[in-house]
């Protein structure tokens, strides 16, 4: 069997930037598997602009995002397997992937980074009665067409869902000559970045219909219709409020999740609010010298903190593998609370923490003049006006080493929501 | 003649709405931003809005590649987005391509160029 | 467009249509079934519980018990020569309370009176000790040890592609429009093409009654009523929930929701059934899917409906009478009726396969092929969820397609698509190549493999990415020409 010290699963920006951020701290022995027989992940058929204003001080498309890793990872030689799809990682670290050059193999692993990514909600989940036609495809499986593919998956579009693909769906279809009669969304606010709803839906006069959704479908060979009806607070259908729209294509985007089938079968323990794994501030899941970043361990909403977490994932593997990482005396969990929904990590150790850490988390619902507060114990450390929070956009706070070193009795840490 | 222009501003999810009241090409008043940055946006978008345009296009004697994705080297005016993509409609290009390498040069005569944005 | 005289020309690809044009294989005869839609396994067959019955509901003496405990019998040694997927993991129809008790009495001895072996009543602790799950209201069960559970679309496509291996013909697209005596044949228009025949089997399914009605006497008419049933599937991840099909107590209008796992390691909920006009209506409803999630907790408790990726409905062809209707009509000499195979229809579709064959043999006077000439094997399309690490390894060996894993939810290389895209009948659709080998039927339902299946079937079939459907004409994937 072949040996690594570190396996990255995922070539896509969170494994590129774990295995650039391992090798820079001295492992070496780093192999990345993807499954794509290039590298770059998902950010290849995100060819609008706006990545990397946080990392690069300037706005990139998704591949020129992506290049700047790959040339990165090229210029170091890390060993990257393309086509090559891991199939089974086991707890004691043993990696078997397939690729058709090489058929079915093992690498025992020093160490494991996840870095799978996630894949869209489809409709079935959605339970949306009607027919099956062609013609309703998640925004992602359409953006691919459009973008790889240079083929048009629909003429006249209805669009479920305001999450940011759905939104630049929107108006990457109507550059492309197709009409998009509106975007309907579920809830009272949209899951998308301001700035996309400007630019992809006002800017062509789209309607985004708040508290709305899919009632039906209509055509039982490729879509004719779809109802769109207003929901109550109940997020039902109201009766009587549908209205029809003729149209050959449904796009959906109505929500990411974590794909985490390896790590489940691994072992790993995973949380039932982010899908992803628990994980400590290394980023390291239940199981030892298994590490967790990007969007298998939560769904972030800016490719930046992607590759931020993921350096981080990349850090804490090294030392794993160089036998550097220093061991836990006292670990405290971190509770998410008051409309917090969860945080990342969710327990901490200030014996193997940096002098900073970023705890990331996302709120429940849209919240105006809130303020973030986070204790330890029972003394409130960080207490911080915002002036609006949205389920859409993730949130952090910096905890500072010294904050748990100088409470040794804390026996946890809050990260919560406050009026005042 | 005062005209008010409605806008979204983009720069934090706030989204405020903000008020333009306009006599000509005049700005009058901008209400509604809590900002400073808002006011700026405002300004921008009502005098010379301007928008990144990114597509497409076909490549060909690429072994792995259909298309190039391509984009407007800075921003171009908002109302010639549609205009762009006319200019790039029938626009292919040969590998291999480089990030930066020009596809259309100063297209709609905006001075701005189209580049690719990936390697094919 | 086809030329000559078939001897049996078969209408409707479904299970029981492609079971008779197998078994019809046996015999030295031309034989050809004609099918409306583009592919094997369209209608009620990819519809439905898929579900082996083990034989305890028909009425003791009625076609349906005869051929559903056959058909039982039959499936799990057909399983093994054709190669699909059958689990004979065993079914419960669970009584919720005392009250009912009779009902599991009247079914057990109903079983052994159609000759099904094994039942038994299981009381509550044993119960609770084979379903974790069941209701607390549960207090007895009956227990089927050959129930089982069937791969629906499986079983269809490889009773096709065996019937023909051994000479049958397919021809698709081809809605039959009219059925006439022309001296002593049939002539069948199908499509485009003008069939003559010495015999006819009707096995349309929903609209067999239309068929039936071309040539049938004006006393003599057929009515099909399309039943609805609507399902819930939920992920594998939910697929060991229950281990055993879970029936309620049966009632007038079916058998109840029921609960069961897949062969494909899902788990399946359903159905409804509801009587409908359109024949086409394979919708789903708001109600529909509302029903079966309130039914099925009558029988197991907090049934994981959150983790369901997909809903369908499917028509089930009810006749008022609600037993199978099978044999030559008195009035249409060599015109073979198999009609209104409502369930247990999948269970019995072997059995019903045989003795529908043996009635047109006899009439038409076949002879059997001689021996060595019919091949009852199928080769099974490659599983490589059931594959070992050291056997994929050597399937990657024989060919590297095997190492392209295309659909990653249910584990699909490319190499499968592409046999089953060069197999008789050829998968030409989205649906086919999911039928056949499983690809688009998980988690992520399509999303990351529907692209690159479409690039494989444009390169096999060298068709343009236009002409590519997820289930036939009409159902283009593509709305007009792209830029590449």
């Amino acid at each position: 069997m072949d040996t690594r010290d570190l396996v990255v699963i995922g070539g896509g920006p969170a494994g590129l930037a774990a295995a650039i951020s391992a090798y820079e701290q001295g492992c070496t022995d780093v192999v990345v598997l993807e499954r794509d027989v290039q590298l770059g992940g998902i950010l290849n058929q995100c060819i609008h602009n706006g990545f990397g204003l946080h990392t690069f001080k300037e706005e990139l498309t998704g591949p020129e995002y992506a290049a700047r890793y790959v040339d990165r990872a090229r210029e170091l030689g890390i060993a990257c397997e393309l086509g090559t799809m891991v199939v089974d990682v086991s707890t004691d670290r043993v990696v078997t992937a397939v690729s058709p050059q090489r058929g079915v193999f093992s690498i025992q692993a020093g160490a494991v980074i996840l870095a799978m990514g996630c894949r869209e909600r489809p409709r079935g989940a959605l339970g949306i009665p009607g027919f099956r036609p062609a013609g309703i495809y998640s925004a992602g499986t359409a953006q691919r067409l459009v973008n790889i593919e240079g083929q048009m998956p629909g003429r006249e579009v209805v669009i479920l869902g305001s999450g940011d693909i759905g939104l630049i769906m929107a108006r990457r279809m109507t550059l492309e000559g197709a009409h998009v009669a509106c975007v309907a969304e579920l809830m009272p606010y949209s899951g998308g970045l301001k700035r996309n709803i400007v630019q992809c839906l006002d800017d062509f006069g789209i309607p985004l219909l708040l508290s709305h959704t899919i009632s039906r479908i209509e055509g039982k060979r490729r879509v004719e219709a779809v109802w769109v009806s207003e929901v109550g607070a109940d997020l039902k259908p109201i009766p009587g409020t549908e209205v029809r729209y003729p149209c050959d294509t449904l796009l959906l985007s109505v929500g990411l999740l974590p794909e985490n089938e390896l790590s489940r079968a691994a072992g790993v323990e995973l949380s039932a609010v982010t899908r992803g794994p628990v994980v400590n501030e290394s980023l390291q899941t239940n199981i030892p010298g298994v590490f967790a970043c990007g969007n298998v361990l939560h769904v972030h909403d800016l490719v930046d903190y992607v590759s931020q977490e993921a350096a981080l994932a990349g850090e804490c593997a090294a030392r794993y593998v160089a036998g550097t990482m220093a061991s836990a005396v006292r670990e405290v969990p971190v509770v998410a609370q008051g409309g917090v929904r969860y945080t990342v990590p969710s327990c901490v150790s200030a014996d193997r923490m940096d002098e900073r850490l970023v705890v990331r988390f996302r709120v429940g619902n849209v919240y105006r003049d809130k303020y973030v507060s986070v204790y330890v114990g029972d003394d409130r450390i960080i207490h911080r006006k915002k002036r609006v929070m949205a389920p859409g956009e993730m949130e952090e706070v910096v905890i500072k080493k010294t904050d748990l070193t100088s409470r040794p009795d804390a026996d946890r840490i809050v990260v919560t929501l406050e009026e005042e | 003649m005062a005209q008010e222009r409605e806008l979204t501003c983009i720069n934090c999810p706030l989204g405020c709405a903000v008020l333009v009241q306009m006599d000509g090409d005049k700005i009058l008043s901008i209400s509604g931003n809590t900002c400073k940055r808002g006011e700026t946006y405002a300004r921008m978008e009502v005098t010379n809005p301007t928008r990144m345009v990114t597509t497409s296009v076909p490549v060909d004697g690429s072994d792995s590649e259909r298309m190039v994705s391509v984009k407007t080297a800075t921003a171009v005016p908002k109302d010639l987005i549609f205009g762009v993509m006319d200019a790039l409609s029938g626009v292919r290009v040969t590998a291999p391509v480089s990030i930066g390498d020009v596809v259309l040069a100063n297209v709609c005569d905006t001075g701005v160029d189209i580049v690719a944005t990936r390697n094919a | 467009m086809v030329q000559g005289l078939y001897d049996v020309i078969v209408i409707g690809a479904g299970v029981s249509g492609c079971a008779i044009a197998r078994e019809l294989a046996r015999y030295d005869a031309r034989v050809c079934v004609v099918e409306k839609e583009e592919d094997v396994c369209c209608g009620t067959s990819k519809a439905n519980s898929a579900i082996v019955h083990a034989g305890f509901d028909a009425q003791p003496g009625s076609l349906m018990a005869k051929l559903n405990v056959e058909g039982n019998r039959l499936m799990y040694e057909w399983a093994k020569e054709l190669n699909f997927g059958v689990i004979p993991v065993g079914s419960l129809v669970v009584c919720v309370s005392e009250d009912e008790r009779s009902g599991l009495d009247v079914l057990l001895e109903r079983g052994r009176a159609n000759g099904v072996p094994d039942l038994r009543i299981v009381e509550r602790d044993e119960l609770l000790q084979m379903e974790p799950h069941i209701s607390d209201e549960a207090v007895a069960a009956l227990y089927a040890p050959t129930g089982g559970i069937v791969d629906c679309f499986g079983l269809t496509i490889a009773l096709a592609e065996n019937a023909a291996a051994n000479g049958a013909k397919f021809l698709f697209d081809a809605p039959v429009s009219s059925v006439c005596r022309d001296g002593d044949v049939w002539v069948v228009q199908a499509g485009d093409a003008e069939l003559r025949t010495r015999a006819v089997v009707n096995a349309a399914g929903v609209y067999a009654d239309d068929i039936h009605n071309m040539v049938a006497a004006p006393d003599h008419r057929l009515r099909i009523v399309a039943r609805k049933g609507e399902y819930h599937l939920l992920d594998t991840t939910a697929g060991e929930y229950v281990h055993h099909t879970v029936f309620m107590l049966p009632s007038a209008m079916g058998k109840g929701v029921l609960v069961s796992p897949t062969v494909h390691g899902n788990l399946i909920v359903g159905p409804t059934a509801i009587d409908v006009d359109d024949k086409e209506a394979t919708n789903t409803t708001a109600e529909g899917l509302a029903e079966v999630a309130a039914k099925c907790s009558l029988t197991v408790k907090d049934v994981p409906l959150h983790e369901a990726i997909t809903s369908f409905a499917g028509l089930r062809a009810h006749q008022e009478a609600h037993d199978f209707v099978i044999g030559e009509l008195a009035e249409a000499p060599c015109f073979f009726d198999c009609a209104a195979i409502e369930s247990p229809g999948l269970t019995s579709a072997p059995a019903i396969g045989c003795m529908v064959s043996q009635q047109v043999a006899e009439r038409l006077g076949l002879a059997k092929k001689p021996d060595g000439a019919f091949d009852p094997t199928r080769p099974g399309v490659v599983n490589l969820v059931i594959a070992s690490f050291d056997e994929w390894d050597a399937l990657c060996k024989q060919d590297p397609a095997y190492g392209n894993v295309i659909c990653r939810c249910c584990r699909v290389s490319e190499a499968q698509i592409v046999d089953v895209i060069h197999r008789n009948p050829p998968a030409t659709s989205l649906d086919a190549i999911k039928r056949r080998t499983g690809a688009t039927m998980g988690r992520c339902q399509g999303g990351f493999c529907t692209p690159k299946i479409m690039g494989i079937l444009e390169r096999e079939l060298g068709i343009r990415p236009q002409g590519i459907t997820k289930a036939g004409k009409g159902s283009e994937l593509l709305v007009d020409e792209g830029r590449a």
